[in-house]
Order: structure tokens, then sequence, then C-alpha cells
């Protein structure tokens, strides 16, 4: 049965279905079981179910946690490990990408590596460059890595399944914002292959391949752009290692025009590879030069002053595609968007301050 | 506690020694194309400590794993395959000098990265907990390792949690080319600032495979019975370059009497006198033992160098586990 689910709590029931299916399975981050709020209610009411050994605290020591994780592994565990930031997790980028990335290529395929590194990634209430930054391209550089950015809850629970289930170090990044978001989810255990895109919009006049949060941009620019007419077909790639280059390339054949738009860096990051390979590969089908829709080069600002110019939002995305279509840019106004709630927090409900 | 011949010992450091001596004479071939770091002298450390072990126990190592790996009971012919880059060598040819593993025996990685098999040997020991085996783990490091933040992170958990490992440290004096006295303050030991992690902490003549054994011996004992973890330093030397196959105390690093000294202090050379001294061996009895070892590492290296290299294909393999 599917009923409508917020997006920590298909994160939150994917974990629990993992541990219960699983005694190899254990969680294991900073304040884990401690936190009150219960890392956004991704992680609430576990430790009381499995008891401290399988939902564990841990001590504040980032890269030899993810040692000992791995180490776990080498011997048949399967660790789900959580940083509230993914800015903590770059104390780990030495275990990450030194060894649990390389670990199975360079023994020569003697030993798997089933490790899920969940990291929380995304803007909000003035988090400034130290808690708000999406690297989704530093890990997705990475052979032996696996990296999903699941944008909808469904995705969020059958992603999460198929990352614990994967014999390889997958990385789980979640955007802040995604957490409240609701959708249908299905009961009982079920997989969002590692690898498959997923069409989030039909049209026929541009493709917009887009990550995590920036799919939910994106299909309000899709129904902003479609009302003068222009049909935009939305890829949320959803895994950016494997990247499903198949399904991004069929809709780019169909549109003949691409805009990537990726809640990150825009120079050598992931916007940046889909151009590449659009040019790399298809590049006689265009018929515009493909667009970036991304951060602007710079360390996030905190103040929501600076913030509002530098995190892009729908007005950025339909204006990117205009651009490419020879149309003048629209202003927000001129679109009719009116903002319910502040542009620093992600919904109503949020009222800081984390 | 096991029990083990000291015989037995010698020859295992003997064996060690014959195949690292047969690396520094073919490296010069350029055949093993791949940085090799040996601890000739150092063998000590590598066979007590690993004599302490069952063979399903586990251990992980550092660069210089050669000595871990075959006190383990690795393969040897694959280590040397693995060195030459050959197919048949423990890694496939993918890993080389720096990356030895034979899960058969519980050697479950060796790397390069300083201190980085520290927490991962931890947590090995976590797991066998969690999965309420009753394995003991070692975790070979050097003391370049004990400045990683790493070793701090993971004798924390180990002591947090009582796991079962036993942290040996071969102190050489040495990380590359820098001396223990510009990287640690003086009068402060290893296994003195280990202690006040709360675990139980040693420190042991690393060129005396006998105090290695015994000491190693009651660390894995208390870990078996549930005790928690031990920090053993044993104080040793390498005799060669850090990396590669020659002597370097021409380079200005170290002085030779110092490596004089040490080098009179073979661990070998001294275990041979005490054996035959006490009548636990004959000249006669290992001359015939080491005839064989140095036969069973030639025939070791003969099967490298006839072993295939990895075909094209195998670039593409293994990128991820299925």
């Amino acid at each position: 049965m599917t009923r409508d689910l917020k997006f920590f709590q298909a994160i939150n029931e994917a974990t629990d279905l993992c541990l219960a299916r699983d005694p190899s399975v254990y969680l294991m981050g900073l304040h884990v079981p401690a936190d009150p709020k219960g890392v956004f209610g991704t992680v609430l009411g576990l430790s009381k179910k499995y008891g401290p050994e399988r939902v564990m605290d841990m001590p504040t020591s980032e890269n030899g946690m993810t040692g000992v994780a791995i180490g776990s592994a080498l011997v048949g565990m399967r660790p789900i490990m959580v940083h509230q930031r993914i800015e903590f997790a770059l104390l780990a980028v030495e275990q990450i990408i030194n060894q649990a990335a390389n670990w199975h290529y360079m023994f020569g395929g003697q030993a798997a590596m089933p490790l899920v590194i969940r990291m929380i990634i995304g803007r909000g209430w003035g988090q400034g460059p130290q808690h708000s930054q999406s690297l989704q391209a530093l890990f997705a550089h990475v052979p032996g890595l696996k990296v999903v950015m699941p944008a909808t809850p469904h995705d969020a629970k059958g992603l999460l399944i198929a990352a614990v289930e994967d014999n390889n170090p997958v990385i789980y990044l979640e955007h802040r914002w995604l957490h409240n978001v609701f959708g249908p989810v299905p009961e009982g255990r079920y997989t969002v292959p590692i690898g498959k895109a997923r069409t989030a919009r039909k049209g026929m006049d541009v493709t917009i391949v887009a990550t995590s949060y920036m799919v939910l941009e994106s299909l309000r620019a899709a129904d902003l752009l479609a009302r003068d007419g222009i049909e935009a077909e939305v890829v949320d790639v959803r895994s950016l290692r494997p990247l499903d280059k198949v399904q991004i390339f069929e809709s780019i054949r169909k549109t003949g025009r691409l805009v990537v738009v990726d809640g990150a860096w825009r120079s050598l990051g992931f916007a940046a590879e889909v151009l590449a390979l659009a040019a790399e590969q298809i590049y006689g089908i265009l018929k515009a030069p493909p667009a970036r829709v991304t951060f602007p080069d710079l360390p996030s600002p905190s103040t929501p002053a600076l913030a509002q110019h530098f995190y892009p939002r729908a007005v950025h995305v339909v204006n990117g595609v205009r651009t490419m279509m020879g149309l003048p840019e629209v202003t927000e106004e001129q679109l009719g968007i009116q903002h319910e709630t502040p542009l620093d927090v992600p919904d109503k409900a949020f009222t800081g301050p984390f | 506690m096991a029990s083990v011949a000291l015989r037995d010992l010698y020859l295992r450091m003997v064996r060690i020694r014959l195949v690292e001596e047969k690396i520094a004479e073919l490296y010069p071939e350029q055949q093993m194309r791949c940085p090799v770091h040996l601890s000739v002298g150092q063998e000590a450390v590598a066979v007590g400590a690993c004599a302490a072990l069952e063979p399903e126990d586990y251990a992980v190592s550092t660069h210089r794993s050669h000595a871990h790996y075959l006190a383990k009971g690795g393969n040897l012919k694959a280590m040397l395959a693995e060195l030459y880059g050959r197919v048949t060598g423990c890694c496939g040819g993918k890993g080389g000098s720096m990356h030895l593993i034979d899960r058969s025996v519980g050697f479950l990685g060796a790397v390069p990265i300083v201190g980085s098999t520290i927490p991962i040997g931890v947590g090995v020991a976590f797991g066998t907990i969690l999965r309420k085996e009753h394995h003991v783990t070692i975790v070979f490091l050097g003391d370049g390792a004990t400045e990683e933040g790493v070793f701090h992170e993971a004798v924390n958990f180990a002591v947090l949690k009582r796991l079962p490992v036993v942290f040996v440290c071969e102190n050489n004096f040495f990380s590359v080319y820098s001396a223990l006295d510009v990287r640690q303050p003086p009068l402060r030991d290893i296994h003195v600032l280990a202690r006040g992690y709360g675990l139980d902490s040693h420190l042991g003549d690393g060129n005396d495979v006998e105090v290695v054994y015994a000491m190693t011996n009651v660390a894995v004992e208390k870990a078996r019975a549930g005790g928690g973890p031990t920090f053993l330093e044993f104080k040793t030397y390498r005799w060669r370059e850090h990396c590669g196959p020659h002597y370097d105390n021409h380079v200005g690093y170290r002085s030779e009497q110092e490596f004089e000294e040490w080098k009179a202090r073979c661990p070998i050379t001294s275990l041979k006198q005490r054996l035959l001294q006490r009548g636990q061996a004959t000249q006669q009895d290992l001359n015939g033992i080491e005839a064989g070892l140095a036969e069973e590492v030639e025939a070791a290296v003969a099967f490298a160098k006839a072993s295939p290299f990895p075909e094209p294909e195998l670039l593409q393999d293994h990128l991820y586990a299925p």
C-alpha cells in the first residue's frame, strides 16, 4: 500500500526496515541516538527499538569512525553512518576516498565494502559557508564510490534501501530542504536502482537535468514555462555515480536543448560534467548551446540579503531556458511569483534555528 | 598461551630476511615496478607478534608490510607475484607492494597512508564483537602513525568499547627521513602517551623475538578474554632506506655509528647464538633448513617472474563489488 509520508519519515522507515531485515546493519553517527530531534527526524525511535549497539552514538572522530565502519564492513557488517552536515564528513575524506573507494579495486576484488554514508547538504537559516556546501561533485568524482541524491520521499526510501543492500560505499546526500516534503511512499521493502534516472515531468522543448532539491525548483520552473507554451522535460538524475547517461541523452535527443540545474558550484562540477558529456557524445543534435543553472563560484554568504542572490530558484531556471530559446529574461513579479515564506526557510513549519 | 618453539620463530625470521634480501637483490633489475619498503632488521616484531595469533585472528598493516604479511601466514608466491605486477599476485597486480592482502589467513590489508589502517583494524575488532565472534586483531603501526589524528581517535574508541585489539607499534625512530626527535618531544615515550587513553601499554625490545612473543601473548590472551585493548611499543631499527633496496646512511639523516650499533643487535644473529648456546638447535640443522628456505624463495621468485601480467580487460574489473 502506498501512502503519503514526509521525506524524513521515508528515510526513517527505510532505516528501520534495513535494521529489522538484516542483523549486520547498524547505524552510527554523532548524536544519532542522543539528538532529541532525531537528526531531522530521520532516526527518531530507532535506538529505542534496536538498542544502543545497533543505533549508536560515536566519539567526535569522523575519520577514525569511518575507518571503524570500514573495518567492520570487512568482517561482514553493513554500517550506515550519518553526518548532520556534509562538512563534518570532510574530516573523514581520507578514509572515504583513499580507503573505502579504493579497497575493492586495489585488493583485486577480494573485499566488498558495504558502507553507506549519509550526508546532509543544503541551505537555510544563515548556515553560511561551513554548514551549507553541496559537495556532490567532490564525491562523485571518485571512482569506487556511488553517489545518490534522492529528491522525493519515494526515492529517499528506495535509494536508501538499495544503498544499504549494495556491496559498495554509497554516499547518500539528502538536502535539508527536502526533509519535510510530502509524497507517496509504498509500504514494505522496495528499492530504487542506483544508477537509474527518473523522468519527473515529460516535455518536448527542453531537457532540464536536475539534482536533489533543484528537481523541485525545476518542476516549479517547468510549470511557469508551460504557461508560455514551453514544455520542459525534467530529468531527476537520482544517482550522480553511476550516472544514467542513456536516459539523459534520450531526453536531449527528443528536445534538442539542455539545461542542467545543480545546487552546487558551477565550475568543474556536476553541471559541467553533463554539458561535457553532451558536447562529446550528442553534439550534433543540440539546437542551442547548453546551459547551467548553479550556485556562483563563491562561498555561501550567511546573511539572507546576499543568500537570496546566491541560491538559484525557479525564476533562474525559467530564465536559463528562456535565454536558450532566445526570449528575454523575466522577473519573479512578471511571473507572478509570490513567496509565502521568507527565502531562507524551506517551509512554513521551519522557524529555525537549525 | 600459544606455544611456538623458539627455533620456529627463528626460522620464520630467517625466511622473511631471505625474502627481503632477495627483493633488494632483484629490485635493480627494474622488473618489480612498484615502491618497496623493506623491514630488514625489524623481523622480530612481525614474527613475535603474529606467533601469538591463531590463524583465524586478524591483522592489518602499513606500507612496510612484507614481514607482517608473511608472519601472519600470507602466501609468499602471491606476494612476490604482486610485487612483479602479475595476475597471480595477492591483489591480481592491482595493489603492488604497498597493498597486500591474504584473507585466507586473516591478513585483511595493508595500505601506505600512515595511520589509516589503525581505525580499520579497530573496526575489524568492533565488527567481530558485533558478530559475537572471538577473534583478536593486531594493528601494526609505526612510530609516525602515532602522530596521526586517527591513531588517537581509534585508540579512544578501542578503549571505550574494550575491543579485542593489540596495537603493535614498531618504533624504528624514523618517518621517512624525519627522526623521532624532530617529530615528538623528548622524554615522552609513545607507550606512555598511549597509556593516557586508559589502556595497558608497555615498552619492549623489538629486536628480541622472545620478548615480543611473550608480551604479545599476554595482550592477545587478555583481549580474547574480554579484557580490552593493549598497546605495545617495540623499539627496533630500519636497516635499509625508507623506500627502495639500498642502504642510505650516506645521505646524512642518521649516523653510520648509530646504524652499526643497531646492526650489531641483529634480531636474527642474536637469537641464533641463543639457540645454539641453549642446545635448541645445531648449526648443521639450521643450515639445512635455511638452505630449504632459500630454495623456497627462489621458487617463489621464479613463479612470480613466470606468471602472466593481467590482461587489459582486467583494468575495468573490480570497480564495484557485485
